[in-house]
């Protein structure tokens, strides 16, 4: 009995300790990204032309620029696992007279400038002769941990945004337009979550900026960019949580079968006095 | 000790994460003023006899154009070099053949100074021909020497009037040369066969075009160029992939620049070490009209031909580069041999399947961009889920009633050895 009973406090200890720790976890690392450090940076009002020449932006900071019709647009943001990240770009079209419809397009890449499916939003979408804007938007399936390598599943890394036309009226090339692009991240927490890590995220020329190879003047890439707090070791979820109080439950649970089997007092087949 | 590991791994991933972040600091620091890798750009204004014509904001091309000028060289960052070249400023005869050279450095290519770049500029008068091969060839000219990002603003109202040299074609044969040239043009009032040139020539270096109808517009832009090319951008090395793996060229970790002729296909080799992860991506730019529907295939594997892993990607309609990538995480080794790890190497294939029109050149070739980076340890993953973890609600169900049967089977069995040793 006295067994049980030891067994059944060092079951319930550890279990709540096990919680406790759980909950201390919970609160020590951040890999939100919705940090102050990026708010204060003010937000891009240029974009770059190709991979190389990105331009970084943040997770809930909307960034501008002006171009030409026809024009590449591209931007990089740091997109770390478990988050569920959604692009949304506006186009205000040229005033000057169109000669016709045009094909807007979003596309997301990641580090390794692999396309990325979107789940849901309008990708591509047509703007008719006397439309004034444009709106896009695409949301990226949650980035897992990890993927094997033949896998095309989106890891934590650099995206790529490119906003383009993709199909207009030839005469209506190189009219003045102005883009907006905002991109959000939202937490899935451990329904999403897998084991494992990758070595290093999915930044482009991560190795190269190591200090071995040769200096290079050029600064590095503007994909480098990591989300505010760091990238996440990938050790944390909310799943230490669930199965700490699944223990918890489990040892309350034992410890109240336990007490049924016994009954509310003395057996009813030992007679009174014996 | 499945969780130490993982603790450790990730103190290892929070120091590495550290040290890239305080990295760029010096480098930046050290490559500030260095004369060889400023970036340089060239302002290349057609000052052809059309320029006079009086119909951008109430004003005459030319004085939009000189406007224009003297605003964006009181604001060009300090650490570019700018320098200005003219094309038809001097020749008024009918004679092509010497109007269609008269293209000349107005202003040299150097630190800016910019009051006499301001008199140099208000001396033009619109004049002659507009010879945009010649200029262009020229503006490369002038741009020449140091490994920094060149630009070059081509400013113009008209199509080339010197064919047969294509300046189109000649813009891509610059680009070609390997020297990171990118040129960007804009049309004040374009036609419609100077728009096709002109986005032709932009599409060719993979710069961009503009049509611009204001002079706030024109002033706009060419700041906006100038401006970018001040932001430092990583150069690529260039390299020539092989028809084999066997005669490829080794790549170190880097970024490489190749050409590669429509559905051509090249090899290169890299190094991998057991425990690294191997990861390469490449874009093929469509720098020439090509056909619809297009695809890249970049495929890594053994020595021996065996295919490790493959990335590959098709598109159809206007785009600039199709892209695509893999990694290849190489497993540790096991054993003895911990000290000296044999790096294997793997054959790196990058194809295309663009096509294009008969009457389309095909050389150069399309420029391919390859990125390889190694980084130190593979990624793992030993489990089915996080660290054997579960979530939900039943999870906690089926738990609390596992939990709920112990304590029954438990107390029971305690219950019946207490019965057993009682009648005993």
């Amino acid at each position: 009995m006295r067994t049980v009973r030891t067994l059944m406090t060092a079951v319930l200890a550890s279990a709540g300790l096990f919680g406790m720790a759980g909950t201390a976890l919970a609160d020590s690392p951040s890999p939100s990204p919705s940090g102050s450090a990026g708010a204060e940076a003010a937000a891009p009002t240029e974009a770059g032309t190709s991979f190389r020449t990105a331009t970084a932006i943040r997770p809930d900071q909307p960034a501008t620029a002006s171009a030409s019709t026809g024009d590449y647009l591209y931007w990089v943001l740091p997109v770390d696992a478990g988050q569920r990240a959604t692009v949304k770009a506006k186009v205000t079209l040229p005033q000057a007279a169109r000669h016709g419809a045009a094909t807007w397009q979003l596309d997301v890449y990641d580090g390794l400038r692999r396309r990325q499916a979107c789940t849901y939003g309008a990708q591509t979408r047509a703007a008719a002769k006397d439309t004034g804007s444009v709106e896009l938007s695409c949301t990226l399936r949650t980035v897992r941990a990890w993927a094997e390598p033949w896998a095309n599943d989106p890891l934590p890394g650099s995206y790529y945004i490119r906003l383009t036309v993709v199909d207009l009226s030839k005469d209506d090339l190189g009219l003045p337009l102005h883009a907006e692009v905002d991109a959000t991240t939202a937490d899935t927490g451990g329904a999403r979550a897998v084991d494992g890590t990758l070595a290093a995220p999915l930044v482009p020329g991560a190795s190269t900026a190591t200090p071995q190879d040769k200096e290079s003047p050029a600064a590095r890439p503007a994909a480098m960019s990591e989300p505010d707090g760091g990238w996440s070791s990938g050790w944390w979820s909310d799943r230490w949580i669930w199965t700490a109080a699944g223990g918890l439950l489990a040892a309350l649970a034992g410890i109240y079968g336990y007490r049924l089997t016994r009954g509310s007092g003395r057996p009813s087949r030992i007679p009174p006095g014996a | 000790m499945i969780t130490r590991k993982r603790l450790a791994a990730g103190v290892c991933g929070l120091l590495a994460a550290m040290t890239v972040a305080l990295l760029p600091t010096p480098a930046l620091a050290a490559g500030e003023p260095d004369a060889d890798s400023s970036p340089k750009v060239e302002l290349t204004l057609d000052v052809s006899g059309s320029m006079r014509a009086r119909d951008i904001d109430g004003q005459s091309r030319m004085a939009a154009a000189k406007q224009a000028f003297n605003e964006v060289l009181d604001a060009v960052p300090d650490d570019v070099r700018l320098g200005i070249r003219t094309l038809g400023a001097n020749y008024r005869g009918e004679d092509r053949k010497v109007g269609c050279k008269d293209t000349r450095q107005l202003y040299p290519v150097g630190p800016l100074d910019r009051t006499e770049a301001k008199t140099a500029v208000a001396t033009l008068t619109p004049t002659g021909w507009t010879p945009i091969g010649p200029a262009l060839l020229g503006a490369a000219d002038d741009l020449k020497g140091g490994d920094a990002s060149r630009r070059i603003v081509l400013i113009t109202d008209g199509e080339d009037t010197c064919a047969p040299l294509d300046p189109c074609q000649v813009a891509r044969d610059i680009a070609a040369k390997g020297i990171h040239l990118t040129v960007d043009t804009l049309g004040l009032l374009p036609d419609a066969k100077t728009r096709n040139q002109l986005s032709c020539i932009a599409e060719a270096t993979g710069g961009t075009y503009t049509s611009v109808e204001h002079t706030k517009q024109l002033r706009d832009r060419v700041h906006q160029l100038v401006d970018r090319a001040a932001h430092p951008v990583v150069t690529p090395e260039a390299t020539e992939g092989a028809a084999d793996c066997t005669g490829a060229p080794k790549l170190k970790p880097g970024l490489y620049s190749d050409r590669e002729k429509f559905a051509e296909h090249r090899w290169y080799r890299v190094d991998v070490r057991p425990g690294q992860e191997l990861r390469a991506s490449v874009s093929v730019a469509a720098d020439r009209a090509v056909n619809n529907d297009y695809g890249v295939l970049l495929r890594a594997s053994t020595v021996h031909g065996r295919e490790i892993v493959r990335g590959s990607e098709a598109g159809n309609g206007r785009t600039d580069v199709i892209s695509s990538g893999l990694r290849y995480p190489k497993a540790p080794s096991e054993g003895a041999d911990e000290d000296a790890p044999a790096a294997e190497t793997v054959c790196l294939q990058v194809s295309n399947s663009f096509s294009a029109r008969a009457s389309v050149k095909t050389d150069p070739g399309l420029p391919v961009e390859l990125t390889v980076d190694l980084v130190d340890g593979p990624s793992d993953a030993s489990d089915a889920a996080f660290f054997g973890l579960g979530h939900g609600w039943w999870l906690l169900i089926t738990l609390a009633l596992s939990g709920l049967v112990a304590g029954l089977l438990w107390g029971w069995i305690s219950r019946w050895r207490v019965t057993v040793w009682r009648t005993n």
